[in-house]
């Protein structure tokens, strides 16, 4: 019965965003869709983690036929969780995108249910070309969202990070139907759970999954291939940076868990390979982060570097590693975005994100400054916040698989986050409130008078201090989020349930 | 093997074309590497089947695989709609079409603020 109602986390979001563009103009009914239906898709996503914890996986065939024909959609706690925080993430940033102007764009709302319908479909296949298909369905309404702009007129930046964004994600989608192409020429299936562990038993299937994971771990920006996301990210509005930042990248990571831990069957003889890239990834990410010099360009370096920390994880793959990695990746999809819509919050009024061009705000913009200041430790890993046990638990993993390299590496790398976050500190928050330029609505610029009047409206502040918020509240009570991760990569570690759930 | 040295011919020059100066060159070889990779994917379901599989009751020794042609036949239309919106991304913008850019990013659009 639950399992028939999984498609309508598709179906809902596609024939929305249809509905929309067809019959209203309406922006009141646009604004509130924007809201209602990724609301929906939360609710729905807690209430199969609810399901989750007492209950196994659920699968359905689509068009019901039998398994192996059909296009299975399946769920279990690992999906079920990603689904929750991808769904609340898009709806904080439609409220944040609503409160810059952008949303108010006619075609931002089906836009963005596309999307939502497009990482849905990604995340509950268990189909790897369905898996390519979705991934597109996530692609392409992200391209036309590149692009809007509150003042409707994109800065021609825009276009060439969107040009450099679009190339990047045809090559590699290209590189992955390759790669799905022979999986099925080697295998003779593209159905996940058909395909568990043939890249153990035959090394050809093996190298056909490789070029799958690599191109994943392209869309997911490790370190040979990051510096298409630290170009293109900056280059496009505040709000759809912090859409981006938990949507993309990290279906991409989900996929990488879920085969490497289905079709690899967590094979131990290829982790290092993984200990290596990710441990690369961590160091030369955080590296550029430090380097830069507008808020959005170092907080994008820093979402490659923590990219390497997630993936960790799956380059342990013990129940403990595992765990750490799926915690750190739903805590970092929450952070990153509140980072997000704090700095972006400030871009959107004040004009800029340059490092040193403003100052003070801390003292004009109390509310965003906390935002801020909060999420920032959260991210560096600092005690009282969610990054803590994030961070904590994957040392501790990589103490017991015996990685000290890793361990070091990621201790290291915690010191020079935090060196970045304060760097960002000390320019944008921190010192006197001075005069600053603001772009008025055509680009003109006017100088204004040095004053301490609040220019971030409540509304614009709230989707990052909500986000804070909540990153706060899994630092104090992290318990039940390390039960439900744990359960998770329990699902991972020993994927016959699964598997035997989508075989049904 | 004719398909395998065809798949080959392709993405040599698709590679070649991609590491090209002019916008649309690039286009061209996005254009080149989709047929290499839409001609991988036919031959994945083996090639020695030619038969198409549209009569009643096909022959199950002779009749090509439909899967990687379904396969194909989405992959098309996917390509196609991305083609599209390159080529017009293309056209907007810049009045040239050079990719030589080096001014990506969030730095480019703030060159005229204050120091």
């Amino acid at each position: 019965m639950t399992a028939s109602l999984i498609p309508l986390f598709i179906i809902v979001p596609l024939i929305g965003a249809g509905l929309l563009t067809m019959i209203s103009n309406s922006p009141r009914l646009h604004a509130a869709a924007a809201i209602a239906v990724p609301l929906a898709s939360t609710i729905g996503a807690v209430g199969m983690v609810w399901l989750f914890t007492s209950e196994g996986p659920v699968a359905h065939g689509v068009g019901l036929w039998p398994f192996g024909i059909s296009i299975p959609l399946a769920a279990d706690m690992f999906n079920a969780l990603m689904l929750t925080v991808t769904g609340l993430l898009t709806v904080v940033c439609a409220w944040f995108a609503l409160a810059t102007g952008i949303g108010s764009s006619r075609f931002f709302t089906p836009m963005l249910l596309v999307l939502l319908a497009g990482v849905n479909g990604a995340l509950l296949t268990v189909d790897l070309f369905n898996l390519f298909v979705f991934v597109e369905v996530m692609l392409l309404p992200s391209y036309g969202l590149f692009v809007l702009s509150a003042q409707r007129e994109a800065p021609l930046t825009r276009i060439a990070g969107l040009r450099l964004y679009v190339t990047l994600n045809l090559l590699t989608s290209t590189l992955l139907l390759i790669g799905i192409g022979f999986v099925y020429g080697t295998a003779g299936t593209v159905n996940v759970a058909q395909l568990a562990g043939a890249a153990t038993d035959d090394p050809l299937v093996a190298i056909s999954m490789a070029v799958c994971l690599f191109a994943l771990s392209i869309k997911a920006a490790i370190v040979p291939v990051y510096g298409w996301l630290a170009r293109a990210y900056p280059s496009t509005s505040p709000a759809i940076t912090a859409l981006f930042s938990g949507l993309h990248t990290k279906v991409a990571i989900y996929a990488i868990y879920r085969l490497y831990a289905v079709v690899f069957d967590g094979d131990a003889r290829w982790l290092w390979i993984g200990v290596l890239l990710f441990s690369a990834t961590m160091i030369i990410g955080v590296l550029g982060a430090v380097g830069e010099s507008t808020t959005r360009s170092i907080l994008a370096f820093h979402m490659v570097s923590q990219i390497g920390y997630i993936l960790l994880g799956v380059a342990l793959f013990t129940q403990a590693g595992l765990t750490a990695g799926i915690f750190y990746l739903l805590h970092h999809m929450i952070v990153k975005a509140s980072l997000f819509l704090s700095t972006g919050a400030i871009e959107v009024r004040y004009g800029t994100g340059r490092i040193g061009a403003l100052s003070g705000i801390a003292r004009r913009e109390p509310l965003i400054a906390v935002a801020f200041f909060v999420a920032a430790l959260s991210l560096a890993g600092i005690p009282p916040f969610s990054g803590f046990v994030a961070k904590l638990s994957l040392i501790f993993a990589s103490v017991e698989a015996e990685q000290i390299g890793a361990v070091i590496v990621m201790v290291a790398v915690s010191l020079i986050t935090l060196l970045s976050m304060l760097k960002i500190w000390s320019g944008v928050f921190w010192g006197k409130p001075s005069s600053s330029e603001t772009q008025g609505g055509g680009g003109t610029a006017t100088l204004v008078e040095a004053d301490t009047r609040r220019r971030v409206s409540l509304n614009l502040a709230m989707p990052a201090v909500v986000l804070a918020l909540i990153t706060t509240g899994l630092g104090l009570g992290a318990e039940l989020l390390l039960h439900l991760s744990d359960i998770a990569a329990a699902g991972l570690l020993d994927p016959s349930a699964f598997i035997a759930a989508v075989a049904s | 093997m004719m398909l395998a040295l065809t798949v080959g011919v392709l993405i040599a020059g698709a590679a070649f074309l991609l590491l090209q100066q002019d916008r649309f060159r690039v286009i061209l070889g996005f254009i080149l590497l989709s047929h290499g990779v839409n001609l991988a994917i036919i031959s994945s379901g083996g090639s020695d089947r030619r038969d198409e599989a549209l009569v009643s009751g096909p022959d199950i020794a002779t009749t090509a695989d439909p899967l990687p042609q379904a396969f194909v036949l989405t992959a098309i239309v996917i390509a196609f709609a991305i083609t599209i919106y390159l080529i017009v991304l293309a056209v907007t913008g810049d009045d040239d079409d050079t990719t030589t850019e080096s001014h990506v990013g969030p730095d480019a659009d703030r060159a005229e603020e204050a120091p």
